[in-house]
């Protein structure tokens, strides 16, 4: 544990722990998305997923109480996340405080440019998901154990879905410079296989983004109902 | 040919500096991009103004100290030259060019387009050595290194050191030439010894002198004359994170 504080001072550490809880959150966020393609297999099918994560863990945990660790370990990972993105950033600010006259026009990637707005959108989207589907102070008609009725009612706005989408977009965007940007940080790499991480980080932002929009527009278009 | 340039001009490292631009009538296609430098500062010590102040030494692209953005590219339009090795034919006549000098907390402007590099110097001293005598140059062949690694490190030590990759980043990033440097060393018998506390001294040094974090745009890359590739940005940090924790040797 020492060691890992020490790792935490420099630059490089930094950015490694911001690799490392970005692969836990990736890990989640994959989980979650097919987790949620069951909204296409009917009512029951998905009230019964939702119970099934609180019941996870019996009989070592009761009731909600493995999930419960599960979210403060997802809690404490985006929080490290983002104050380590926070001083890394400041720290970069401070080292260029003149701008050039000419903007360099070097190829920096959208996706690479916007990693830390990009971001803040992102956890703004995260509080507004949970005050809608889990807490459902946001929700016109939330039903708690609901999970179908929850989201059927919550897309039929299309403001509502199109929120999701443009969020979903921005963490495709997110990932794809951050998954090959992980690859970087960790130093995993091989002159044999560096070639596959593009294609890999791509591949994975875009099956998250298709995952996670196909159950807004699923019940815009009345494939869930 | 006929160009205007907007020069950055600024007496001392204290001093307010601001754009001055100049008509340059004259210019050959054939001239170097420092050779119209020259002359044009030829005529303003017949005009009795200070000339220029740039810095250069052997204008052949091997002593990295030629470094000057050039309309917002460091070392200008051409890719793997140098300032030194750009010719005016890469401009057309009637092109404004703007030369502004690196920007980076950690090279601080000294006068015009000349800035101090020295943070560059100090991570050397941090790290990017070896502690014990090595000889004259070794015979060929004396000391077996696979193919694979000779070719790496020697890529690695093609760095002339000039900063442009941290002029080019938008964090103001050390991390092209640092990494160059750790994967050089790294990669060679003689190096590898002290690999896991050079990684770690030189990144201490690195974040000592003001340097910012890369977040892996890769424009360093693109303006590197050199072509130092950010694979081996990828070593430093495995590197680091062996000397962090204590997986390599001690630090
Ligand atoms: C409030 C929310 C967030 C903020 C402010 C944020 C900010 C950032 C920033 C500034 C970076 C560094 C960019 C770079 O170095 O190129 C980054 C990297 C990353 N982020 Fe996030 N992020 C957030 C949420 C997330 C989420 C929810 C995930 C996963 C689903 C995630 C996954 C990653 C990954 C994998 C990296 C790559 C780490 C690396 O560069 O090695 N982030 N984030
Ligand atoms: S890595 Fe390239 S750009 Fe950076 S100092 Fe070395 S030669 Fe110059
Ligand atoms: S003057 Fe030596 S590299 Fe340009």
């Amino acid at each position: 544990m020492r060691r890992v504080v020490t790792l935490y001072r420099s630059s490089v550490g930094k950015k490694v722990i911001m690799a490392v809880t970005g692969v836990v959150w990736v890990g989640f966020v994959v989980a979650h998305m097919v987790g949620n393609l069951k909204a296409f297999q009917g009512a029951e099918k998905i009230d019964h997923y939702g119970e099934f994560l609180r019941e996870m863990g019996a009989p070592v945990f009761g009731h909600g109480q493995l999930l419960w660790v599960l979210r403060i370990g997802l809690l404490v990972t985006i929080v490290v996340h983002v104050l380590a993105a926070t001083q890394l950033t400041l720290m970069s600010w401070r080292a260029r405080p003149v701008s050039y006259k000419v903007a360099p026009h070097m190829e920096l990637s959208y996706a690479s440019r916007t990693m830390r707005w990009g971001g803040v959108i992102i956890g703004l989207f995260v509080i507004y998901h949970l005050m809608h589907f889990t807490v459902g102070n946001v929700h016109p008609d939330f039903e708690p154990g609901g999970v179908h009725h929850n989201l059927v009612v919550g897309f039929r706005s299309w403001p509502v879905a199109l929120v999701y989408i443009v969020a979903m977009g921005a963490l495709a965007v997110h990932l794809y410079h951050g998954v090959w940007s992980m690859f970087q940080t960790l130093g995993i790499n091989h002159p044999k296989y560096n070639r596959y991480r593009r294609p890999l980080a791509a591949v994975l932002a875009a099956a998250v983004f298709v995952g996670f929009v196909s159950v807004p527009i699923g019940v815009l278009a009345g494939a869930i109902q | 040919m006929r160009i205007a340039l907007h020069v950055w001009r600024q007496v001392n490292a204290g001093a307010r500096g601001g754009f001055e631009r100049y008509d340059v009538p004259g210019i050959t296609e054939h001239m170097s991009f420092l050779e119209m430098l020259d002359v044009v500062n030829e005529r303003l010590v017949e005009q009795g103004k200070e000339p220029i102040a740039f810095e250069h030494d052997c204008r052949e692209g091997i002593c990295g100290s030629c470094g000057m953005v050039i309309n917002g590219e460091p070392h200008g339009p051409v890719r793997r030259v140098t300032a030194c090795q750009l010719h005016m034919r890469s401009f057309a006549d009637g092109d404004e060019i703007w030369l502004e000098p690196w920007r980076a907390r950690a090279f601080p402007v000294l006068k015009d387009l000349v800035v101090d590099r020295s943070a560059l110097d100090r991570i050397i001293q941090a790290g990017g050595y070896i502690s014990v005598r090595a000889g004259s140059a070794p015979d060929a062949n004396a000391i077996l290194i696979p193919k694979r690694n000779a070719d790496m490190a020697f890529d690695a030590a093609t760095c002339i050191g000039c900063g442009a990759c941290v002029a080019a980043c938008p964090n103001g990033s050390a991390m092209l030439f640092s990494a160059a440097k750790i994967a050089h060393l790294a990669a060679i018998p003689q190096g590898e010894p002290e690999r896991f506390r050079r990684a770690y001294q030189m990144v201490a040094q690195m974040d000592a002198e003001g340097f910012g974090s890369c977040t892996n745009h890769g424009a360093c890359e693109v303006a590197c004359p050199k072509e130092i590739s950010i694979d081996f940005i990828a070593t430093l940090n495995r590197d680091l994170v062996r000397a962090e924790l204590g997986w390599g040797a001690e630090r």
